[in-house]
Parts: C-alpha cells; structure tokens; sequence
C-alpha cells in the first residue's frame, strides 16, 4: 500500500460558522492556490497575525479592548500587542498590576456590562492564579444569572512546554480547565488559523480560552485578510489519510508531521487531524475520520492523566468503539513537572519518533517506498 | 473600639465611648491583647463625611436630614428587607427552600442607606448575603421570593438560588458564593462606566458600582487586588464593608491583624494605604450611611475616583440559617438588637414630623401585603422542566459543539430536553 503522494486541499462541505463567514482552508492548500495566494501575501510571523486579528477586530468594534500584563507599553511579552497602544490608548489597551484573579474579574464584569474584553496572561500558568474567576465567573455566571448576563470575554496566552523554561513556565492548562462548564477552549497552531480563530473568538458571545504556544510565535506562513474568521467548532484536516488518524493540536502538530515525513517514506498513509477545538471536539470531523481509518492515536502535549486525550479517547471509545480496529493510543507528556535539564525536558514530552513508533505499531508493517 | 461617627470632618479627633468592662474580657479571650484600658482614648478618624449641622440627639424642632419622601422609602425599604428575611427563615424551616441561605436581618440600614440613592443605571455587587441589596435594588420580592423556592418565574430562572440574585433590568450583577470574587467584578462594571465616557465619548456616563461584602472578605487577596486597581485606574467604584464582627464564627478581631499603633483591627484604614479616602460609619444608622454613601457616590461620578466605607453593623441571626450561633455573646446580641436600625429611623422620623404613626403603619401594612404575596407566587409557580437544564450553559449554543451528523449539537432533535451526553445512551444499538 503506498502513499499517496497527491495531497489535495482539505477544502469540503463544511459548516460555516454563520451565513457569510468564509471557510478557512487548511495548511495544505492545492499548489496552484498557494502560488497565487503567495503573490499577493506576504509571509508573517504568528505574533505578528495574532496582532493583526486583535488590531482588525479593535478597529471593527470599539467595544474591544485587551487587559493584561505588560500589553500597553511594553506591546507585550510576545508582541502581540505590539504598538497598539499608541494607536488605541492606555485604556483600550490596559497596563494591569500583577493581580492575575483580579484582573480577569475585572474583565468579567466589564464584559458582563457590555465591553468585550481580551485578557491576556502572560504565560497560560499564570491564569492558574486566576482560576477563581475563570470556573465561577467566566463559565458559570451566564448559566447562574438564569441567561442574563453573557461574558463575551477571550482569555489567551502563551503556554506548553518551551526551551528549558522549568516546571512552572511550562505548563499546559488545557487540561486543567477543560471541565468547566460554560467556556471554549481552541488551540490555535499555525499563522492562518491563529488569525482566523482569534476573530472568530473575539466575535463570539461566549468566553473563550484561546491557547497560543510559547514555541509558534515566530513560525511563518499566511494569515487571511479581516474577512476571515474561522469555524471555533471545526477541526482541521491537515494531511488526509487512510492508515491510521492521528488526533493532535498546537504545537505538536508539527512533531507529528515531522512524523509523517518518516512516515510516508516507510510507506504508511496517516492521516493528521488537528483538533482546534479541544472544547467541544468537533465530532463529525473525528467520527468521519475513525471510520475511514478505523484506528485512532491521540499525540498531545498535555499530561497523560486527566489531559485533552484522556477525554478524546474516552469519547472515541464510547460513540466509535465498533468502528475501532485497535484501542486508541495515546501519546502525552509523562505526569511529571517539566524538569529544566534539556535531556528530561525532551523526555517529558512526546517526541516524532514515538509518533513514528506508535503508528508503526498500530498499523503494522508496510513496505517502504523505493527511494 | 465601637465608634459612632456623629459629626466630624477630615481629620477632627473623636472622642471614643467608655470601652465596657465585658468588652475588656472579650478582647482578651478572643484576641489575646490584654484588657484595653479603661477609659477614653482619643483616636484620629479620616472620614469624608460633611460636618452635621445637627446630632440625631437634637430637639425635633431642628431640621431633618432627608425629606419625608426619602424617610419613608428608606423605612419601607428596611421594613421590607427585614419581613422578606424573616419570612425567608420561616419558610426554610418549613421545607420550601434549601441550601445555604445567608440572611441579613440588622444589616438594613447598609443596604438601604447606600442603594436607595443609586440610579437604575449604576449596578450593585453582594456576596452570598444578596437578598436584601437585590431588593434595594428594585428587584421584586416575587423574583427573589421564586428564585429562592428554585422556580422557574426566580429572577434566576431557579439557576442560581440565594447566593447568585441577578438582574439585568436592575443592574444586580450578583450575588457570589466566594467571598471577594465579586469585588473585580464590580470593578469591571465600573471600568465599563469609565470606559464609555473615556473610550466610547458619551460625556453622560457617569454611572458608578458598589460592591458589598463583610469583614471575613478583608483578608481574601482579591479584596486587595481590587482596591489597588480601583485607585489607579480611578474608576467609580465603591467598596462598602459591612463589618459585622463576624465571618462565620471566626470574629474580625481573630481573623485580622491591627495597623501599627491602632488597638483594633480598622478596615476603613486600608484606603488611604492604596490611595482612596477610607470612612467609618455607623452601619445601625440609616441616615448616616446615606449621607457618607452620597458624598462617595457623587466624588466616583466626578470622576474622583474610589471610596472605602467600612460599616459597622450586626446580623441579628446566625451566619446561615444552619449556623447555630454559639460563639457570640448574648450581651453582644443584646447591645445591637438596641441599636436596631428599623426603630431608630422611625423614632426619627416621628420625631421630626417626617411621618405619622398612620404612614408608618401603612408602610408597614403594605410590606407584609408584599411579603405574603411573593410567598403566594413562589408557592404557586411552576419548577423548571428538563430541558431548561442545557438553555443557558452558552450564550451562543454553538459552544455545544458539531455532532457526528454534522450537525451543531444544539441543532439536534431532543437537546433541549437536557441530554449533555457526548455518547449514544445506554442500551442504544448501533447498526
């Protein structure tokens, strides 16, 4: 069975988000349209499309502003913001003391009474100081004031493991969040969706927990134009397959095609699906592809215990279990703190050999394709 | 220690009441001081109070402080906010509402004293002990009645019960279960304020936010975070302690520490530490909490920024109505049920003809009239169905997710009958 060597763009039938809202396409457009898009556009840095997407939709509505920890002056820890103070004042961009829980109250309450604030953290650990308002307030309070009040709040940052950040800089929140009740969780992983998805968050009317990694500011590619805003609910197909699905996102989308590099010259055939939404999974996407494929590993950057996996494969388990050839395998960070020494620092998380290793192992041997 | 506030101004020094002997004894027992000595100590108060003309001790013949108007609508108020928390007692016992209800009998004059001079348009924060500041607010004794019988016709639609009021027609922005999550939220409604005349260029928006809570909230570091907020960002908030001596059983003077020099652990200090005037107020006396509340009311809508009130009040009950209340003296209890805020404002107002013994009983008529009504309709409204269950999760439904058909999950036949389930029921055969 060899690999296709035609990848065609995952463009389909897809749910738009609202009547009007384009579809994004994924990072492996057909070549022709990559060639005209590259005419036109420039290639940016990730930060530099996140700040696009909070620059486009501040100008849009003046009810947008950014609260957080060095996003005015100093434009932010990751540039983010950078210079849009200048442009949109002290108080549309606002320099917050280092008062994590207060000041992501203080944006649920303004977007409570009508603003729709971003409040950054300035490493996604840090929101763990806030968590107080993020369960009760941010998830819960819609629910809690019988729908009076909606909290159209965005809450981003930086997270997952970096270059030798220790234990405490380099942690994956997702997890820990994603059993509260009331929020949205998206991990955005390249330069086009982390544009189009920040939008779309800033538009919706529920609050959303935006995670950035720490390690893709500075990856290149194209972002979209104002209009687009992408689908908060919709996975992404990166690489469609038929060997084997593998469910990723975030950075270790990328592990996992470095993978499929290895992978394809052994002559398998994966298929890559990058979650995006990591609350609530987009199961039409998910259900289509473990019936194509009919096995499914989860490659993630969360713990193994109570982690974003831990959660797919139980769903994959309950609503697919006949569609399954082979149990789902999981490929997550060790349940240990992320140790500053290169070595155990890589040993933590999931690195493309395992990826390699696990689809070898769940699809069985292939005769690899003749160099 | 216990400081009436009768008529001063910045800096005036005020003479403190004889600390009693029992007093003595508790401050050793409960604080480990030893016995504060007897007689009067001088203390310097900041308040921002301006000077009374008159003492509320003066002959009926000076001048009132609010207009019969006001009198009556702060009494009916009190009056309501005590008959409402006392029926609410009554009808926890009698099965008809559940959990942790927290009442506020004693405490009227706070609520009374600072909301009844709020705008519609200015919004209001509490913790658990919400009610009453729910109902300053405006909202209806049937809302508040019915969300506490957990019914669908609540102001909650029966979600949040007796620590969560809401109401978005009356600007009550809750009602929170921990202590001091409020206080940035209030914050942010006053940032919006802020946000609308700086930002948003509408010169009317002056609209400001009180936040109550009590003396256990003090310690909690949001408290902290948002009074350094609050002066930096000069927003129009106001931070209202309603010290009532007590966190459930732990007293104030256990749980917190004293200022350098002071003898007593003073909240209305920790302003001027953060940069906003800080007032202490006598919080049994209605008309006093009226008048410090509209000097910081009217300083937050000139854009001066923040105030600290810190009033000294009492619950007469225990701290829920699962509390038995063992821990405070029967002398302390008797000391401030003397200080009852509901008679002392009528004694006032007969006494400065800003109402008759009839009007007051009228009031006091209409009140039971509303508070027998609420329980009627409570009783009688209907309890939310199924499929209420999953309605107010998202404001967008969205946030539910694409089902396998393709479907968003909220598109899906049944979902509003309260099924969250991600997997096929139990026993449902796949092809």
């Amino acid at each position: 069975m060899l690999a296709s060597r035609n990848v065609r763009a995952a463009a389909g039938p897809r749910v738009a988000a609202a009547p009007g809202q384009r579809v994004i396409l994924s990072a492996r457009a057909g070549r022709r349209a990559l060639t005209a898009a590259k005419a036109q556009k420039k290639e940016i840095m990730m930060w530099e499309a996140l700040r696009e997407a909070i620059d486009e939709e501040m100008e849009r509505d003046p009810t947008v502003c950014v609260m957080g920890e060095d996003v005015g002056h100093y434009g932010g820890s990751y540039k983010c913001t950078y210079g849009l103070y200048k442009k949109y004042g002290d108080m549309r961009v606002l320099d917050t003391p280092i008062c994590e829980n207060g000041f992501m109250g203080m944006g649920v309450g303004a977007a409570m009474t009508g603003l729709r604030p971003i409040v950054e953290g300035m490493n996604m650990g840090f929101l763990l100081l806030a968590f107080n308002q993020i369960s009760n307030n941010c998830g819960m309070l819609h629910y809690t004031s019988g729908g009076q009040f909606k909290v159209p709040m965005v809450i981003r940052g930086p997270g997952g493991v970096g270059r030798q950040l220790g234990a405490e800089h380099s942690q994956r929140l997702e997890s820990y969040f994603q059993s509260i009740p009331g929020v949205q969780l998206v991990a955005c992983s390249t330069v086009r969706n982390s544009k189009a998805l920040l939008k779309a968050a800033i538009r919706s009317d529920n609050p959303i927990i935006f995670f950035e990694h720490v390690l893709l500011y500075n990856v290149k590619g194209e972002a979209g134009d104002a209009d687009e805003v992408a689908c908060l609910e919709r996975a992404e197909v990166v690489r469609e397959g038929t060997d084997v699905s593998i469910f990723t996102y975030s950075r270790m989308r990328y592990v996992v095609m470095q993978a499929v590099n290895d992978l394809v010259k052994k002559g398998y055939n994966p298929e890559v699906i990058d979650l995006i939404s990591l609350k609530p999974f987009d199961m039409e996407t998910i259900a289509k592809s473990v019936k194509k494929t009919r096995k499914a590993i989860i490659v993630e950057e969360c713990m193994k215990t109570g982690g974003i996996g831990a959660s797919l494969s139980a769903v994959i388990n309950e609503s697919l279990f006949n569609e399954l050839d082979h149990e789902v395998i999981r490929l997550s960070s060790q349940d240990v703190p992320t140790a500053y020494a290169y070595e155990l620092e890589a040993a933590t998380i999931v690195q493309s050999s395992q990826v390699v290793e696990a689809v070898e192992r769940v699809c069985g041997g292939r005769v690899p394709v003749a160099v | 220690m216990l400081m009436v506030v009768r008529s001063c101004a910045a800096g005036d020094t005020v003479l403190l009441k004889e600390v009693p002997a029992r007093m003595q004894t508790m401050l050793k027992q409960r604080s480990g001081l030893r016995a504060a000595q007897p007689g009067r100590r001088v203390v310097k108060v900041r308040a921002v109070a301006a000077p009374l003309k008159t003492s509320t001790s003066a002959p009926s013949s000076s001048k009132a402080l609010v207009t019969p108007e006001v009198a009556k609508d702060l009494y009916y108020d009190m009056v309501l906010g005590r008959e409402f928390e006392e029926m609410c007692a009554q009808m926890y016992y009698r099965g008809k509402m559940f959990g942790f209800v927290h009442l506020y009998s004693g405490q009227e004059a706070v609520s009374s004293g600072v909301i009844r001079l709020l705008r519609p348009d200015d919004h209001v924060v509490s913790t658990y002990r919400d009610h009453v500041h729910a109902l300053s607010k405006g909202v209806s004794a049937r809302e508040v009645m019915a969300e506490l019988f957990g019914k669908k016709t609540g102001c909650c639609r029966g979600q949040g019960g007796s620590m969560h009021m809401f109401s978005s027609k009356h600007n009550v922005l809750g009602g929170y279960a921990f202590i001091g999550e409020g206080i940035p939220v209030g914050l942010g409604a006053a940032f919006q304020s802020k946000y609308r005349r700086d930002v948003l260029g509408d010169e009317s928006a002056d609209s400001v936010t009180c936040s109550f809570f009590g003396d256990g909230t003090c310690n909690v570091g949001q408290f902290y975070e948002s009074l350094n907020m609050a002066a930096l960002y000069k927003l129009p908030h106001i931070f209202v302690v309603e010290n009532n001596l007590w966190a459930i059983g732990m007293s104030h003077l256990r749980a917190t520490s004293r200022t350098s020099g002071d003898e007593h652990p003073y909240i209305y200090k920790k302003g001027p530490a953060f940069g906003m005037p800080g007032v202490l107020v006598d919080g049994m006396d209605v008309l006093k909490v009226r008048q410090v509340a509209q000097e910081a009311v009217e300083r937050a809508r000139r854009g001066e920024g923040p105030t600290l009130i810190e009033a000294e009040t009492y619950r007469f009950r225990g701290h829920s109505l699962a509390d038995p209340d063992e821990l405070r003296s029967k002398d302390e209890k008797a000391k401030y049920l003397a200080r009852d805020p509901i008679p002392q404002l009528k004694k006032y107002m007969l006494e400065h003809g800003l109402a008759t013994e009839a009007d007051i009983k009228a009031l006091e008529d209409k009140v039971a009239e509303v508070v027998e009504d609420c329980v009627k309709f409570a009783d009688e409204s209907p309890k939310p169905e199924r499929g209420q269950l999953l309605e107010n999760v998202f404001a967008d439904p969205r946030g539910f997710g694409i089902a396998e058909d393709g479907r968003y999950r909220y598109q899906q036949a049944g979902f509003s009958s309260g099924t969250a389930v991600v997997s096929p029921p139990i026993g449902f055969l796949w092809h």
